[in-house]
């Protein structure tokens, strides 16, 4: 074998503390190292230029770079040796920049270190064999999970581009937190308004197939051939009957039913349509509250119906879909805020959740967009907003910025001098947090032109004054001193968290999820839709906190993801997969149940059992390696023998 | 008008390390919200709020922060702490920046320093406290000879004031006085104001 090493300088980042000419010089022993040089930028086009010269010039048919992860450069440097005919897995990376150059500062030790990595990498390369990848179809479909602005964004834009979507939504309508919105900043447009036209687009459109009241069940499959199983949760409404027409909620008698979408600000009946914009815009019996289901009986609806759509037997049925590529797009939730004693825990009526203010600001909201004090109607003349209920407050382990709520409190106090006149409206604050296109000239507008009263500092109670107001207790920060209010009515900037189920879906989807159940992106800053798990992609806040336009933005950019990765009628597989040695094989099947992919079957060879992989879904990981108890299953490009040979490099 | 502080001059971060190390607590992590000042229910008799005494240490402001008149007035309720939204146990940064003022002789609320006297030796005597004890000393070392007297009779009638101190029985009150020894000798040995 004629095998050529290049250690990188990578400017100063290695051979700042690495002799990488010595580097060179060494492995010019290694065996069947006939070539060795320190360029200055491997990963540059000169770089990859030199190695290609190389190859031809000195026939090489193998290729050692020492430089940075394999994470930054391996897909580079593999279609360098490509491009001048080798195998792109007859080459191998020496991790000397992050795993030496950048942890040690002695420059002898970090420059044996080096060549030992070099050494590792040449006897891995020696046991190198050509591999080819195998392709395989794919089912031209996307699946996305949550219906809120990305992923009905994501839909609406994977189905324009020709791609079928299944849509699944856990709510009975799709919108998600923006549909209960009153008014969007910065432009004070109205939330339904502009949100209901593309709901109606993603009930209407013939390439979208919306499961609403449905969750994520099982999923199996891999990049290009995902199985989907789908819980449709018994709705006790025939869907495909009911026409929505509401006759069932009028005579509904189950009149004090919570009402969720209004954030339980108000009551509705047991079987209802949310709203009036919902999309699909079918009723939904609640349960726990229907008279048929909790006392035995009453059956009005069923009367009622002119479509004889209720169905009080229904039960939970399945679906499954097969599909190409899988969206995540569940958003988020308010975090429980009556943790904090400080502003009542949740005892007094008029200290409420930005968004029950924003229901009762909406015009479809439980007082029509009147602007009233849940305890007894009247108007408030005093609103108190205190911002960061919940957000960058490690004592409860929420270190981080919601990112939005400066912007929607500026909105709620300007929408509030709008509704009352002679409202006055304070806003508790820590910093004000508006980076974004006419985000601080909108909350100036509240300061310069609405008198909104903004004060620098933290509220430390809330409590009843006994006249039917409530004190607020803070400081100025900024003065210097405590201050006081006699509030009406207080709103709190409630910080957000990741929707309930999220760490569930994303064992499900096998992607990662940080402390906080935020679902990780394949990199922070150059793989922000991407996740870890080829064909998973991701949108809006279940990502991490972003206001409306991002939300939007990264839904539209999973789909061109999705639209990018269907261009290709077929898809490569790596060909790092497990290999049974069918000689060696017992048949016991340990691999087959330990795989979590489902890629390895039984076979029979000459009336015996077997194991076999199916190469395309294989993913590599090693599980059925290490379980074998015969030896007999060896991964691709990480054989017994390659490890062992790495192993006598670095011992011997 | 003050001039501009110099920053570059001020900086004292010996004493910032100094407030961190005897106190336990990371200053850094302070960024300044304001829960400390909104939750004290001292706040309205400080020179300095509380928020600010923490950027003072934060910024080795030594001479500032030892010679506020705030931590002398702090109740060592530890409100502050239990709102910090870091975890910074502020009330104990209070108490270090006392023991700090002490050892250099600089307590700028001396009445306050008097009381505490007043009131261990009273224990140091019995074993627990004996409050009308405790404000007939405070009276002679302060000199305030009317200080809250409007409040006896009321506390009087309800058998708040003992003319008659609560002796520790068993031996208990010499046990006590015991302690206070052993820390004299030790304030003394170590070269601190007992």
């Amino acid at each position: 074998m004629r095998i050529g090493v290049f250690v990188c300088h990578c400017g100063s980042n290695i051979a700042g503390t690495v002799d990488c000419a010595k580097v060179a010089e060494i492995a010019k022993n290694f065996p069947d190292v006939v070539y060795a040089d320190d360029p200055m930028y491997t990963c540059a086009e000169p770089g990859q230029a030199a190695i290609e010269a190389a190859i031809h010039e000195h026939k090489l048919d193998g290729v050692v770079v020492a430089s940075c992860s394999p994470r930054m450069h391996e897909a580079t440097f593999r279609r360098t040796v490509e491009r001048a005919g080798l195998n792109r897995y007859m080459f191998e990376m020496a991790n000397i920049r992050e795993h030496v150059s950048w942890i040690g500062k002695e420059q002898q030790a970090n420059t044996n270190k080096s060549a030992e990595l070099v050494e590792i990498a040449v006897a891995k390369l020696r046991n190198n064999r050509p591999l080819a990848a195998k392709t395989f179809d794919v089912t031209k479909k996307t699946l996305i999970v949550g219906g809120g602005v990305a992923g009905i964004q994501a839909a609406l834009d994977c189905a324009e581009g020709g791609i079928p979507v299944i849509l699944v939504e856990r709510e009975s309508t799709i919108g998600g937190k923006m549909a209960k919105l009153d008014k969007t900043f910065p432009t004070v447009d109205c939330s339904a308004c502009i949100l209901g036209p593309k709901m109606v687009d993603v009930a209407q459109h013939p390439g979208i197939t919306l499961y609403a009241c449905a969750e994520i069940e099982e999923v199996s499959g891999y990049v290009g051939n995902f199985s989907v199983k789908i819980r449709k949760r018994a709705t006790y409404i025939d869907w495909e009957k009911c026409t929505g027409c509401g006759a069932c909620s009028e005579k509904c008698p189950s009149k004090k039913t919570p009402d969720v979408f209004n954030e339980f600000t108000g009551t509705t009946t047991a079987i209802n349509i949310p709203f009036p914009q919902a999309i699909p815009k079918k009723a939904v019996i609640n349960a726990q509250y229907c008279r048929q289901f909790t006392k035995g009986k009453c059956g009005v609806c069923a009367k009622v119906c002119p479509a004889g759509a209720i169905d009080y037997a229904m039960q939970d049925s399945f679906v499954t879909e097969e599909v190409g590529c899988i969206i995540a797009a569940t958003g988020y939730e308010l975090m429980d805020w009556t943790i904090y004693q400080e502003y009542g825990g949740g005892r007094y009526p008029d200290v409420i959740t930005s968004l029950q203010y924003e229901r009762l600001l909406s015009a479809s909201g439980p007082t029509g967009g009147h602007i009233v004090r849940p305890s007894d109607g009247r108007e408030p003349q005093t609103i108190v907003f205190i911002q960061c209920v919940g957000s960058r407050d490690n004592s409860i382990g929420r270190p981080y910025c919601s990112g939005f709520c400066c912007m929607y409190t500026a909105k709620q106090a300007i929408l509030t001098k709008d509704h009352l006149p002679q409202s006055r409206s304070y806003v508790f604050y820590m910093d004000i947090r508006t980076p974004g296109k006419m985000y601080d000239e909108f909350s100036r507008r509240a300061v310069e032109e609405y008198g909104v009263e903004y004060i620098r500092g933290r509220v430390s109670a809330v409590y009843p004054d006994g006249l039917g107001r409530y004190v607020v207790m803070g400081a100025d920060t900024l003065l210097g001193e405590p201050v006081e209010i006699r509030a009406d009515m207080v709103v709190l900037a409630v910080g957000i968290e990741a929707a309930k189920n999220a760490p569930a879906l994303a064992e499900k989807l096998r992607i990662s999820y940080d402390k906080y159940g935020f679902f990780m992106e394949s990199h922070v800053k150059l793989k922000p839709v991407e996740t870890n798990t080829a064909g998973v992609f991701l949108a809006g806040v279940c990502q991490g906190a972003k206001d409306i336009p991002a939300s939007v933005a990264q839904g539209s950019a999973a789909a061109a993801k999705a639209l990018a990765l269907f261009a290709r009628d077929k898809l490569e597989n790596d060909p790092q997969t497990a290999q049974v040695d069918a000689r060696r094989c017992v048949g016991c099947g340990k691999c087959i149940r330990c795989c979590p992919f489902g890629a390895i079957t039984e076979t029979e060879i000459r009336n015996e059992k077997k194991a076999q992989v199916i190469e395309t879904v294989c993913q590599g990981c090693g599980l059925c390696t290490s379980t074998c108890p015969q030896g007999a299953v060896q991964l691709s490009h990480a054989t017994d023998n390659q490890i062992l040979a790495e192993v006598n490099a670095l011992c011997r | 008008m003050k001039n501009a502080t110099d920053m570059s001059q001020r900086h004292d971060s010996g004493f910032t390390v100094e407030v961190g190390a005897q106190s336990g607590q990371k200053l850094s992590a302070c960024y300044q919200c304001g829960n400390c000042t909104a939750g004290c229910p001292a706040s309205f008799v400080y020179d300095r709020q509380v928020n600010q005494i923490m950027r003072g240490v934060q910024l080795g402001m030594k001479d500032e922060v030892l010679d506020s008149r705030a931590i002398w007035l702090c109740l060592s309720c530890s409100t502050c702490s239990l709102r910090c939204p870091n975890n910074i146990d502020v009330a104990a940064v209070m108490e270090t920046l006392r023991h700090m003022a002490r050892k250099e002789n600089r307590v700028a609320v001396g009445n306050v320093e008097k009381f505490w006297f007043s009131f261990l030796n009273t224990v140091r005597a019995f074993g627990r406290s004996w409050e009308i004890g405790t404000m007939a000393l405070y009276m002679m070392r302060s000199l305030r000879l009317f200080t809250d007297l409007d409040l006896a009779p009321e506390a009087l009638k309800k058998q708040k004031l003992g003319f008659k101190p609560h002796v520790v029985a068993q031996g208990g009150a010499s046990s006590v006085t015991r302690i206070f020894k052993r820390y004299k000798e030790r304030a003394e040995r170590e070269g601190v104001r007992p």
